[in-house]
């Protein structure tokens, strides 16, 4: 039945925004890490996400479209370096790196996975007053 | 005339089980809002149902699920379209959320209407069964 199928696909949504969500915490947790090597500095990281179909032979061989994470890419904008001699982890000319994540992008990033987030839960929660509706029918 | 009780009941049921494939491409739709190159599907509510209404003669049966199914039945022999997105996105999406919502939100009170109608039929049966 096809308001099955919905609990499925809006449950997928609100995971990958979840995991989007919680990868922009990660980014904006580590947005003022610094490193003494460009190379070893921690990397804004982004998923992207891929629509993924279920072709799995319910009732009359229909197909929902859910999604997924198909992977978590680290952006490879350069690490901006900052002179910083009294820094520890300074290298031999004195400079620091810091990590290359922006903070306007990640924040925009985390708006619109909440908002995303939102629209799925009230999907969820139409179909299912729906469903129950549905079944107190003739009563 | 006999009437049987599938008749009687056909156009809302019909209308509930479109509904419920409408929900469903609806949500497809909004969980993909953010997939790069995802295009919005939709039924056009008018064609199933005029189809609907005109009745296509007695249906076939497929006998296996992995069989070609006919006329698409999930889709109700209406093919699905594509969204006509009003803003091009860079990442090849068509999902309009804001109009996602709203169709939802309209399906969703179709469905209701859908249901009341079915359960005043199904109360109106009840009623001249008792015969109080």
């Amino acid at each position: 039945m096809s308001l099955f199928n919905v609990f499925d696909v809006a449950g997928s949504g609100m995971s990958a925004q979840s995991v989007r969500l919680n990868v922009t915490a990660s980014n904006l947790a580590n947005a003022e890490n610094v490193s003494g090597n460009p190379a070893t500095v921690y990397r804004a990281r982004h998923p992207v996400f891929a629509a993924v179909l279920n072709e799995a032979l319910n009732d009359g061989g229909e197909s929902s479209h859910a999604v997924r994470v198909l992977d978590i890419v680290q952006s490879r904008a350069p690490a901006q370096g900052r002179y910083e001699p009294g820094n520890p982890l300074a290298d031999s000319k004195g400079y620091v790196y810091l990590s290359n994540v922006n903070a306007v992008e990640e924040m925009a990033n985390m708006v619109s996975a909440s908002r995303s987030y939102q629209s799925n839960v009230e999907v969820l929660n139409t179909v299912k007053q729906l469903m129950l509706r549905t079944l107190t029918i003739g009563q | 005339m006999p009437i049987t009780l599938d008749q009687f009941l056909a156009p809302h049921s019909e209308a509930l089980r479109m509904g419920a494939r409408r929900a469903e491409l609806i949500a497809r739709n909004l969980a993909n809002a953010d997939t790069p190159n995802y295009k919005a599907r939709d039924l056009d509510f008018q064609s199933v149902l005029s189809k609907a209404r005109n009745g296509s003669g007695p249906a076939l049966s497929a006998t296996h699920t992995a069989h070609l199914q006919p006329g698409s039945s999930g889709d109700f022999g209406a093919e699905l379209l594509y969204r006509i997105p009003t803003l091009p996105r860079l990442d090849g999406n068509t999902v309009d959320a804001q109009l996602e919502q709203a169709a939802f939100a309209e399906n969703a009170l179709r469905y209701s209407a859908s249901l009341t109608f079915l359960d005043g039929r199904i109360k109106g049966l009840k009623a001249a069964l008792r015969g109080e």
